[in-house]
């Protein structure tokens, strides 16, 4: 009898503790993030930025006096995980919203449980049929791919490149780059002479780049890949002594990468957020004032250099507070809270959101930048 | 016959992307091949060897060597901060070996006559208990040790081909490590314990050899060369919480390559695979790189298990 007593005792200390965080007041809001494993330069980022936002927003009282409470699970961008996640978060946290994950391939494996729970998610991954189709409850904050390759291809018309090699990791980003390049090329008439893929924990590409280069026709590369091969073949190229402009993908927005090109980043041109360039920007720009202080709270924060990536965990964080500030505690209202967001300045762009746009960003939200003396500046061809 | 119209579009549109590629495979293209093949291959050898040397005292085969080779690379790259660069290297080395060494005391020095498969499940375990935990103290962020010479442009030019000076000093301490390691196990008293140790372990406690401490030592050697490794390849591959794991299965191949516990053997094996690698980059897509050298590891395992330059008779004498 005695056992028995415990266990109820047991039972009820149990139940009250998980009753405890629902009660009123508490805005329970879920992320999936990888902040570890391949895609940690991803969610490592966006979780410390969206729980920036967190803490700063209980710090002043919350959202009209609720305290939000956000948990963090880490995907390790693994899209089983993510699925897992998204189901306890859904169905057992009965969060609010989720946002994340970090990459594509575990967005698209969680869309559809989002869409079926009727919890918005705000996803933080890249690829473009995240959005399209649109599903009612499913949101995204980065730029579209398809937008940087247009931004790259606008880019090389106007130097007058029309013949390029491309080359891309074997991650789903580099394939979805790959896809979305040689797609989009005949639009701009450029010809795609070459394209390869390498795995993406690659050590060298010298063996690649000897290869490309025997082709004297490729005016340009653009390379799509993550760290560390994206800084490897700047390196292998510029050691070859090739002396073609090299794109990259809007992956290399990170300072770290050109620190790790060291001199060889010098001169790479790619598609960004206008995060990297915050300071040069006209005081007319309705993201200046929001980057600046993005970039100073981030950087005092956690002692290392703002990017793009977090700027996605930490827009995706920034839309649900808003739309929680106009929908309140309610799953159906924060969806179409968000879907009436408009003209709302972010870190990736102005977002302006429709029941047909559930991205809200345009071509215009990537810039063009170079690498110059070790730091990112506008690129201005000529 | 479905199969007929598919096999025909393939054929000619490969014979399309290779026929200008014969025409262009001048002399120039052959050796830049020949060269980045040399320094591929070089890298492989160096982490085969550190396989080899636990593999000759203990039998075992030490699937946390790739995290030596990290563990090499991100010590010196912090140290870096307080020190010089080669008192930084030396100090990777030294502490990294004492990490080998420790790991043995723990893990493996008391385990009575393990199984060859339990030794292999520990270092599997290990090397993932030591990417976390370089995960926790370095994060997900690549770094890099500064080139030794110049920087990222330089480049030493024979004719046309074009090399990073950097890839001789990887040359050069692969060169040294192995024939100091011969010398270490033909000529010196420890060395020899060492080998006896690897030939009949009980033949060896017999003649008074402390078979545990020869055990430590090759875990700290082989954890030695492998940062070592680590340090010098630092600035041309980059180090990453979990760059050790695609360069252990690397070192692996190259190590069954030459046969295992045979170092010479690791090197010729190791240029051998890098430079298939890097021709094979000519004549096939990029991405079959990687399967290519798997291949070549499937073939030797079936035809000549004991590796290129093994001989097959000793291997017989061996438990694995």
């Amino acid at each position: 009898m005695k056992r028995l007593g415990t266990k109820i005792i047991l039972g009820a200390a149990a139940f009250c503790m998980l009753a405890l965080p629902v009660q009123a007041g508490t805005y329970k809001v879920g992320a999936i993030f990888a902040v570890t494993g391949g895609a940690s330069f991803l969610g490592g980022p966006e979780a410390r930025s969206a729980q920036m936002v967190v803490d700063a927003i209980n710090k002043e009282g919350g959202i009209g006096g609720n305290k939000i409470e956000l948990i963090i699970k880490d995907s390790g961008a693994n899209p089983e995980k993510a699925i897992s996640f998204a189901k306890q978060l859904i169905e057992e946290e009965k969060v609010l919203a989720i946002i994340g994950p970090s990459t594509s391939g575990e967005s698209m494996k969680i869309k559809k449980i989002a869409q079926q729970g009727k919890t918005p998610l705000i996803s933080c991954g890249a690829a473009e049929v995240i959005v399209n189709p649109v599903a009612s409850y499913v949101f995204k904050t980065p730029q579209k791919d398809s937008f940087a390759v247009k931004k790259i291809y606008a880019e090389m018309k106007k130097m007058g490149i029309n013949k390029i090699a491309v080359v891309a990791g074997n991650t789903g980003f580099g394939k979805a780059g790959k896809a979305q390049l040689t797609k989009i090329a005949p639009e701009f008439g450029i010809k795609v002479l070459a394209a390869e893929t390498y795995d993406k924990k690659a050590t060298d590409l010298t063996a690649l780049v000897a290869k490309l280069m025997a082709n004297k026709d490729i005016q340009a590369v653009v390379n799509w890949s993550i760290v560390p091969a994206q800084a490897i073949i700047a390196k292998n190229m510029r050691q070859a002594g090739w002396k073609v402009p090299l794109f990259q993908s809007h992956g290399f927005g990170n300072i770290k990468y050109v620190q790790a090109a060291g001199a060889a980043a010098e001169g790479i041109i790619f598609p960004a957020g206008r995060l990297l360039v915050a300071d040069s920007l006209p005081d007319s720009d309705p993201q200046k004032k929001m980057l600046l202080k993005y970039k100073h709270d981030y950087e005092s924060k956690y002692k290392e250099a703002a990017s793009t990536f977090g700027g996605h965990g930490y827009d995706a964080m920034n839309i649900l507070v808003a739309a929680l500030e106009n929908g309140g505690a309610d799953r159906a209202k924060i969806r179409a809270a968000i879907e009436n967001l408009h003209g709302f300045p972010g870190i990736g762009g102005v977002f302006t959101f429709s029941p047909k746009d559930h991205n809200g960003l345009d071509i215009d939200s990537f810039v063009m930048l170079t690498v110059k003396d070790g730091k990112f500046v506008l690129y201005n061809s000529k | 016959m479905l199969f007929l119209p598919v096999f025909f579009f393939d054929y000619s549109s490969s014979v399309s992307i290779l026929c200008p590629l014969f025409s262009i495979m001048t002399q120039a293209l052959f050796f830049q091949y020949l060269f980045a093949g040399i320094s591929y291959g070089v890298i492989y050898a160096i982490v085969a060897i550190g396989f080899n040397i636990i593999y000759n005292t203990t039998g075992i085969i030490n699937f946390a060597q790739g995290e030596f080779v990290m563990l090499g690379g991100m010590i010196s790259i912090s140290l870096l901060h307080f020190f010089p660069l080669p008192v930084a290297i030396v100090l990777a080395v030294v502490i990294t070996m004492l990490v080998g060494a420790m790991i043995e005391i723990v893990f493996i020095r008391w385990l009575d006559s393990p199984s060859v498969l339990r030794m292999i499940i520990i270092t599997i375990g290990l090397s993932i208990l030591i990417r976390e935990v370089a995960l926790h103290i370095w994060g997900e962020s690549i770094r890099s040790l500064p080139y030794f010479v110049g920087n990222e442009l330089t480049t030493v030019a024979f004719g046309p081909v074009r090399i990073s000076p950097q890839v001789f000093w990887v040359v050069g301490v692969c060169g040294i490590t192995v024939v100091g390691l011969s010398l270490f196990f033909k000529l010196t008293s420890v060395g020899r314990e060492m080998r006896a140790c690897s030939a009949n372990r009980t033949a060896a406690i017999l003649c008074g050899i402390n078979t545990r401490n020869m055990v430590t030592l090759s875990f700290m050697l082989s954890a030695g060369i492998g940062a070592l490794a680590g340090c010098v390849m630092s600035p041309i591959t980059y180090t990453q919480y979990d760059s050790g794991t695609s360069l252990a299965i690397k070192g692996f191949t190259v190590a069954i390559l030459g046969g295992l516990g045979n170092s010479m053997g690791a090197v010729a094996a190791g240029i051998l695979l890098g430079i298939i690698e890097a021709y094979s980059v000519a004549f096939v897509p990029l991405a079959f790189q990687d399967a290519i050298s798997i291949t070549i590891l499937l073939i030797i395992l079936f035809v000549k298990p004991h590796g290129i330059f093994g001989s097959s008779d000793a291997a017989r004498l061996k438990e694995f």
